[in-house]
């Protein structure tokens, strides 16, 4: 894991003094709230429906037990107990008061963490695949590629006032956890004719009220030419984006209404303009910030694998079977498992965790998991080292603190936004149907017999959610005062990525469940076998089956 | 172009220090539950009465007219949106509901 050095933290600490500054000049009233708004912004703190919020970056969702265990110190400290994991695979903290920001941010200058970038126009926290460094199928660890974009990106003189929020997500595995094709730029690790590794560049994805899939800009860039032909693509999007109309303002829209062979063009010319000013110091960097990640050898593990005792646990105990049925993924190393930790029980809030669960992560982590931790954009944490003997006292650890759902890609491991439960500009409540959705179906227990299901939840069409690439997207609106709920179905956030089509007229937020139950007991009847997903049955027989389950009436008028 | 007829608002902001949801009184105080709040059932004056609250900028932060009705207890939210902010988040009593 990437360690700050001495010059990562004294920035840190000298933006917390500045912010420390300018909260003090508003709250004395030298600064109006117009001025103070995007200063805010800067450092991550939002003015939501009930209270201020802090979004606290988590670089490439990957973080240590020491820096877990201080977001549970910030929780109950200064906040209610909890913390909210987001999409961008950050934390969210919902009730902090203006005054106490200052210390909170203080406190995580303690544990080499900030909240910079995480709001503004600017480019915010880079993603990456949450398996990145323990999957199996992974080319390389594509985080020191993050870290290296993330200290290029950090308080870029020339990238402060874009026209509008620029997201990177990075992977390193042709399975596509990143979601790079919705992102500004996604970067795709692939290997060339003779094995050297680069990266697929994709431009101008996002979701969204335009939602579009990211077009390849650049087929296979070298990694030496990675960060200045970022530079150029972000330098071309600073001058070409629309800051007539901040709906038009994102990247997508000019590689839309350009066409990616114009940007392509541009963006070649002034990569290069600008490549020979790339000394080789981003290399170097790049190498140095390398060497911290590769610190660990799983191949060299000290003792063999020992499964004999993982099996006997399995076969005794049918919940942890279950578990591990669902929850883990194959890791690179032989011995060891990848767990997703679900933070989407029945009925909880999607990502949600208490402070108390944060310590147990930690200490899990700690003890079994090579003290690291991910956060997932699935709003789930990973615990990305666990030697498969392990796995059983891991398990029951989880358990008991009501971390141990078996449901990871099941139909409730829900995406959902905060929703109007939280968000100001929400035009409907998420949590609340997630939550339904989950308990529903559970009670029905059908959860395990519906299998792998990706539903997304978002609260209005800015689409935090990702309800366009939900294999059932799900948006709330404001219909003439009441909550109403459009189906999307057919999204995709892979590699194979798609835009969910919209099914038909929204549902009133009673009438959603029996929607939603009526179409996956149609899945049922129509697919071909257990192992045929949702997302297969639709491709294969497009939406027409679908609609009439979600539509009886409309069938009926028909005949 | 006939305009639509006005209906009763409330003065509502987020409090500055705490960011909690604040309504604005009859008296020309800020607070926490809607039901003191001033209803305000004249076009003219809840343009003044939202000036009012716009001049206190050390005080609330994004001042605006929301829809309410009266009720025995005193003013009531009409939107959706505007009930939330009365009481709190559906998931958890972290919000006004859990001083109820």
């Amino acid at each position: 894991m990437y360690v700050y050095n001495d010059f990562d933290a004294a920035f840190v600490r000298e933006r917390v003094a500045q912010f420390r500054a300018q909260v003090e000049r508003r709250i004395d009233g030298s600064l109006t709230e117009d001025e103070f708004k995007p200063l805010r912004l800067m450092n991550g703190l939002y003015l939501q429906l009930h209270a201020y919020m802090l979004r606290v970056a988590i670089p490439y969702g990957t973080l240590n037990s020491a820096q877990m265990r201080q977001l549970a110190y910030i929780a109950e400290r200064w906040d209610k107990g909890y913390g909210h994991f987001t999409t961008r695979q950050n934390i969210q903290f919902n009730w902090p008061k203006l005054k106490d920001v200052p210390d909170m941010l203080e406190a995580l200058a303690d544990v080499g963490m900030h909240a910079i970038q995480t709001s503004g126009n600017t480019i915010r926290n880079v993603t990456a695949d949450h398996f990145a460094g323990a999957a199996a199928d992974e080319i390389a660890d594509p985080r020191p590629v993050a870290e290296l974009l993330r200290q290029w990106s950090t308080d870029h003189p020339e990238f402060q006032f874009l026209p509008r929020k620029f997201k990177i997500a990075v992977t390193g595995s042709p399975n596509d956890r990143a979601v790079t094709k919705a992102h500004d730029i996604g970067l795709r690790m692939v290997l060339n004719e003779v094995g050297e590794a680069g990266f697929e560049v994709i431009v101008g994805g996002g979701l969204g009220r335009t939602p579009m899939i990211g077009k390849v800009i650049r087929d296979f860039l070298p990694e030496a030419d990675l960060l200045p032909y970022v530079e150029a693509i972000v330098s071309v999007y600073n001058l070409l984006g629309r800051r007539d109309n901040k709906y038009k303002a994102r990247i997508k829209i000019i590689v839309h209404e350009h066409g990616i062979e114009k940007i392509r063009d541009l963006v070649e010319a002034r990569f290069a303009e600008i490549r020979p000013g790339f000394s080789g110091v981003d290399r170097a960097v790049l190498a140095a910030i390398r060497a911290q990640f590769e610190n660990r050898s799983f191949e060299r593990s000290d003792s063999p694998p020992s499964k004999p005792g993982y099996e006997a646990a399995r076969a005794a105990n049918p919940a942890f079977r279950a578990w591990t049925d669902t929850n883990l993924a194959p890791h690179r190393a032989d011995g060891y498992a990848i767990v997703s930790v679900s933070l989407k029980a029945h009925g909880a809030t999607p990502g949600d965790a208490t402070a108390g669960q944060m310590r147990v992560l930690a200490d899990l982590a700690e003890a079994y998991g090579a003290d690291e931790l991910r956060i997932s954009h699935e709003q789930n944490v990973i615990l990305p080292h666990v030697r498969v003997e392990h796995l059983h006292k891991v398990y029951q650890t989880l358990r008991a603190n009501d971390l141990a759902t078996a449901n990871i890609g099941k139909i409730s491991d829900i995406i959902a936004c905060p929703g109007m439960d939280y968000c100001a500009l929400a035009t409907a409540r998420s949590i609340p149907i997630a939550q339904e959705i989950a308990t529903r179906f559970e009670a029905l227990k059908l959860e395990h017999e519906i299998g792998d299901l990706k539903i997304k939840i978002s609260g209005c069409i800015n689409a935090c959610g990702h309800h366009h690439v939900g294999h059932i997207g799900i948006l709330g609106l404001d219909r003439a005062g009441v909550e109403n709920y459009q189906i999307t179905l057919g999204g995709d956030h892979t590699e194979t990525a798609a835009i969910g089509e919209r099914a038909g007229p929204g549902f009133a937020a009673d009438e959603l469940l029996s929607a939603l139950e009526r179409l996956l007991l149609a899945y049922l009847d129509i697919r071909e076998s257990p192992e045929e997903r949702f997302i297969d049955t639709y491709r294969r027989l497009g939406p027409a089956p679908f609609k009439a389950a979600l539509y009886p009436e409309a069938r009926a008028d028909a005949a | 172009m006939t305009r639509r007829p006005f209906t009763p608002k409330v003065v509502t902001a987020n409090a500055l220090l705490e960011g909690d949801v604040v309504w604005l009184t009859a008296e020309d105080a800020w607070t926490r539950d809607i039901a003191e709040a001033e209803l305000i059932e004249d076009e003219a004056h809840g343009q003044i009465r939202l000036l009012h609250a716009e001049a206190q900028p050390d005080v609330v932060v994004g001042p605006y007219l929301a829809d309410a009705e009266p009720t025995p207890k005193g003013p009531a939210p009409v939107h959706f949106r505007e009930a939330f902010r009365t009481r709190g988040p559906s998931n958890y009593p972290h919000g006004k509901q859990a001083g109820d």
